[in-house]
């Protein structure tokens, strides 16, 4: 988001001492430094309102969901299916069913492709995608072009990691049978404008999935003003557990699909002869879940929601901003990804030095980066870099922090200059 | 620190040890990496290709190995470099230790019980280890191919 958008006075009532409070994991030192996460593009660190989630439901009442008649399996059940109906109000879903349980956002991406994608996609149509995606958004759709004979078109971006909306439209064909698009880049931090991608898409009756793995946990998310058809997003990065994730897909669209696994729950009935499958949302969620997951995911929306999305996005744009001016006083620092529609990430290269060696000695510091091709190699190859230091803000993170990582920065330079 | 330049797989690898021993924090322990990288003798450019490059790293390693035949027997000899700093602190630990080593010493010498006494094993990602290691078995290789002659 833009700083003129964010609303006067919106980041006034924040108070991130308190907010960081509430995240354990935060309060430790590491090379007897104090740690300084800014990994969050990663994987976000978990509120203690998640973690006490997590261990009531394995202290008090695990048991299997869907299956049985006892008082906590019925708790169980309830609580899964409450986890749901938070993550349909999350996204501003038109119905439950149309939020199916996965691991993460690649496998919502890779059901899409083997379902969806293999039903519709013949030898000759193409699929269209971004040159900022992660691997997650390339791959499984090069598998399906492979089986199918497709081909996998790219919209170009430029230097400032922007998407070339010309270049859409002109490669947007009567062969295109999806767009893939990331909602906001892991490695550039681009925000991309996705209402308009889709309203492209859909004038010529093209379906768009969104990966939502980074957006989903900076901003509000409203799938029905964003009209796309399908959007992913992963637990683990929206300060909830690993290993569960959300796909959603408009009703009608999940309704014609045919079920990706076999097994039980997302059946309706079994003979050898014929199994007629489950309604949604179980027909796509076979055998048992991460029933613990989805309860804890279910309570990480709860404390975002609590706490506030708008304002979450509101602050980190704040502490963004900050971080773009103190960071582009570094001598030799080049920002990779300078779109002016950008949240949470700082892409960086420092002059002569690997990023390898940047987030190692950082690490002496007690300041934790990404440092690599973050799963996009495209990415990296389109700017011209091996590997980019890669900082990444979450809702806990401080000025101070990243005064932090300035610090270290300069150190690195001194020990390596 | 010794004296007299070391000259023997023993002595080379206990003055590592030593300048590691000085340093108690990792920043300083770095530095030593870096600084051993810094004295590796430099690599042809020509050499720093596809076909030499070691997989596994997180960074770039490239590494020419090859048996020298000296009036004491066969030794195997080899340049590396890499792109990191603290990488190339590595692979110059690994010159160290074994470059113009005869067949019998690099094979004894056990290079994952002195990287983790230097605390290295613990320290520094799988990923970089990995390609360590894939340099550990391309010079043991190497010497198990004059050992085997």
């Amino acid at each position: 988001m833009s700083v003129s958008s964010i609303k006067p006075g919106s980041i006034a009532a924040y108070d991130v001492a308190a907010i960081r409070e509430q995240f354990p994991l935060l309060k430790q030192t590491v090379h007897g430094k104090p740690l300084v996460y800014l990994d969050n593009a990663n994987t976000t660190q978990k509120p203690q309102r998640v973690l006490d989630v997590l261990s009531e439901y394995y202290t008090s009442y695990n048991s299997n969901i869907h299956r049985a008649s006892y008082q906590i399996a019925e708790r169980s059940t309830h609580e899964f299916e409450e986890a749901r109906l938070k993550v349909r109000t999350f996204l501003n879903a038109n119905a439950p069913e149309e939020i199916i349980f996965v691991r993460n956002a690649t496998e919502g991406i890779n059901l899409v492709a083997q379902t969806f994608g293999r039903m519709n996609v013949r030898e000759g149509d193409e699929i269209l995608v971004s040159a900022m995606e992660h691997h997650a958004n390339i791959v499984p759709w090069q598998m399906l072009c492979e089986e199918k004979g497709a081909s996998l078109k790219v919209i170009p971006i430029n230097d400032d990691g922007e998407l070339l909306m010309d270049e859409y439209a002109s490669v947007l064909s009567e062969r295109t049978r999806l767009v893939g698009i990331v909602h906001m880049s892991n490695a550039l931090g681009t925000v991309n404008p996705v209402d308009e991608i889709i309203r492209i898409a859909h004038q010529r009756g093209v379906p768009v999935l969104v990966d939502g793995a980074q957006s989903a946990y900076h901003k509000p998310i409203d799938v029905q003003s964003m009209d796309c058809d399908f959007f992913v997003f992963s637990g683990h990065k929206l300060y909830g557990p690993t290993g569960i994730g959300v796909l959603y897909g408009k009703q009608r669209l999940l309704e014609a699909m045919p079920p990706w696994q076999g097994g039980g729950d997302m059946i309706a009935s079994v003979t050898f002869e014929k199994t007629i499958y489950n309604d949604l949302p179980n027909k796509f969620e076979a055998g048992t879940p991460h029933i613990a997951g989805a309860i804890g995911l279910g309570a990480a929306i709860d404390w975002l929601t609590d706490t506030g999305m708008d304002r979450i996005e509101a602050y980190e744009c704040d502490v963004l901003q900050y971080g773009k001016e103190v960071l582009s006083a570094v001598p030799g620092l080049r920002m990779i990804g300078t779109a002016k529609e950008k949240a949470s990430v700082f892409s960086f290269v420092l002059d002569g030095i690997h990023a390898l060696d940047i987030g190692t000695l950082l690490d002496t510091q007690g300041v934790a980066i990404r440092t690599g091709q973050h799963c996009a190699h495209p990415v990296m190859k389109r700017f011209g870099v091996e590997a980019t230091g890669r900082a990444s803000l979450g809702c806990y993170n401080t000025r101070e922090e990243l005064d932090s990582l300035v610090r270290g920065l300069h150190r690195v330079r001194e020990i390596l200059g | 620190m010794t004296a007299a330049p070391a000259t023997t797989q023993a002595e080379k690898a206990a003055e590592i040890e030593e300048m590691f021993e000085l340093f108690d924090n990792w920043e300083d322990r770095y530095q030593v990496l870096i600084d051993l990288g810094r004295k590796l003798p430099p690599m042809d450019l020509a050499e720093k290709n596809d076909n030499t490059r070691v997989t596994g790293c997180m960074s770039n390693v490239w590494m020419v190995a090859h048996v020298m035949q000296t009036p004491s027997g066969p030794v195997v000899e080899f340049c590396a470099d890499s792109d990191a700093a603290i990488t190339k602190g590595l692979v110059s630990i690994l010159w160290y230790v074994f470059n113009g080593q005869p067949a019998k010493n690099i094979l004894e010498f056990d290079i994952d019980e002195y990287l983790d006494r230097l605390g290295l094993i613990a320290h520094l990602s799988m990923n970089r280890r990995n390609g360590l290691f894939s340099m550990v078995l391309r010079v043991k290789a190497l010497a198990a191919s004059i050992q085997g002659a």
